[in-house]
């Protein structure tokens, strides 16, 4: 005890008397620009190694996973195909409460900017519900907006679907900008995220 | 990677609750340094939580500049449960500034509450890495070492675990430098130094650096401008005491 309270007020002294000199310490901060210097160049991050664009991985920064799924009703939708559109993926299934209370919010939001070239997929998961109740959701909420049923799952599986709503903004490029977990979103929040990615040139 | 927590009906949030926990033992260890500084520990946490609370509400507001037409129309959207829709810098900006008001109000000593509050902020670092893990965020550059992780449609470094390890290193190192008989703001200070050389050195293994003038990692930079100006401030602090040996001679 006595003995480590002598070593620390050593090296407490040592210390500060580094500190105080300026001598040494101009020392010191020269050795650390310069050896900081040299790890950041060393560090620098190789040409692509940080655009993740292009990994198809569901979280911001990277490529929305692709998938190609019935609509409710007929026809198929492939997200390839949506290239040069903004995409507002949202998970969703009638059982769960915020994701009833944000619909409207979304159609509302799908309506008025369509015509900027804003396309919302209502991803059923089917496979934890049923499509007569997604059916009956639709009609009953009057969305209009392409709703696509996840019968086997993969959608759900593919974008890490671990809680409902969960909502992807996919920019023209197919890369994702924002996700949200959870919901219910209100329609500033989602105009806030889609004026700066409807913003950009097609 | 366990970002949500499945508990019966109720999904929880998992990082968000690792972090709630890391700024409640922020406040304890921050109430547990304050006497040695001669501060009273509720003053201490009355720091800590005007900070967050205004650091939350300037986030909020921050975001909605950015958007005001949209803001404007439809006002109760600030009061959103969404913590997508904050602005990090301003939410600082403003968390920093109110502390700052309430600490000169309060005419506490800057430096002893910066020293007293050091424990606390090394505990949330740590937070922050576990949090990291949990979500998947900070994720690592690709790399095929033995000791990567499958994350994000590549095995890539586990930096959340560097930075897990880096923030419990620091927390020790804190824990053993607080029973030093310093001058004051020596403790916050060699700890802002400690936390930019570990971002310097740690940020090379990231996968997701904000890139600058072509492939440099801005927050290298950023960590490299920090470390030197906190050795300036060290040296300047410790040129500020007359007589060291009267410092270190207070344990006696």
């Amino acid at each position: 005890m006595f003995y480590e309270f002598v070593l620390e007020l050593g090296i407490t002294n040592r210390l500060v008397a580094w500190i105080e000199s300026p001598r040494r310490m101009t020392l010191i901060i020269v050795l650390v620009l310069l050896l900081g210097s040299g790890w950041i160049v060393a560090s620098a991050a190789p040409l692509g190694s940080t655009t993740a664009g292009l990994i198809p991985s569901p979280r911001p920064g990277f490529l929305a996973p692709d998938f190609e799924l019935d609509l409710l009703g007929s026809g198929s939708i492939n997200l390839l195909d949506l290239r040069g559109q903004v995409v507002v993926i949202n998970l969703w299934a009638s059982w769960c409460p915020p994701c009833r209370a944000e619909m409207p919010a979304l159609q509302r939001v799908y309506e008025d900017l369509q015509g900027e070239g804003l396309i919302v997929l209502g991803v059923h998961m089917t496979a934890q519900d049923s499509p007569a109740n997604a059916n009956a959701f639709v009609q009953e909420l009057g969305l209009s907006f392409p709703v696509l049923l996840d019968r086997s799952g993969l959608v759900g599986k593919l974008y890490q679907s671990r809680a409902l709503p969960t909502t992807f903004f996919v920019d023209r490029d197919g890369v994702i900008q924002e996700v949200v977990v959870g919901g219910p979103l209100n329609e500033v929040t989602l105009r806030s995220y889609l004026q700066p990615l409807l913003a950009e040139s097609k | 990677m366990l970002p949500v927590l499945q508990v019966g009906p109720l999904a929880i949030q998992f990082p968000g609750l690792i972090m709630l926990a890391g700024i409640w033992l922020a406040i304890l260890a921050a109430e547990h340094a304050a006497p040695r500084r001669g501060l009273i520990p509720d003053q201490l946490s009355d720091v800590v939580l005007i900070s967050l609370v205004a650091g939350i509400v300037g986030a909020r507001l921050g975001y909605a500049l950015h958007f005001l037409d949209l803001y404007l129309e439809q006002p109760l959207a600030l009061l959103a449960l969404n913590p997508n829709t904050l602005s990090v810098f301003e939410g600082f900006a403003v968390g920093i500034l109110a502390s700052l008001v309430f600490i000169q109000r309060k005419q506490l000593a800057l430096l002893p509450v910066l020293d007293a509050l050091t424990p606390g902020i090394a505990v949330f670092a740590i937070a922050m890495g576990i949090a990291h893990l949990a979500s998947g965020d900070a994720f690592g550059a690709p790399s095929s070492l033995p000791w990567s992780i499958e994350l994000w449609g590549a095995r890539r470094h586990p930096s959340q675990v560097y930075e897990t390890l880096a923030a419990s290193l620091m927390f020790w190192i804190v824990l053993r430098v607080q029973e030093m008989q310093v001058f004051q703001g020596f403790l916050f200070t060699s700890f802002i130094a400690l936390q930019a050389t570990a971002r310097l050195i740690l940020e090379a293994f990231r996968g997701d650096s904000l890139i600058i003038a072509g492939s440099l990692r801005a927050a290298q930079l950023v960590s490299l401008v920090v470390l030197v100006a906190s050795l300036l401030i060290l040296h300047f602090l410790s040129r500020g005491i007359r007589n060291p040996d009267e410092t270190a001679s207070l344990r006696l």
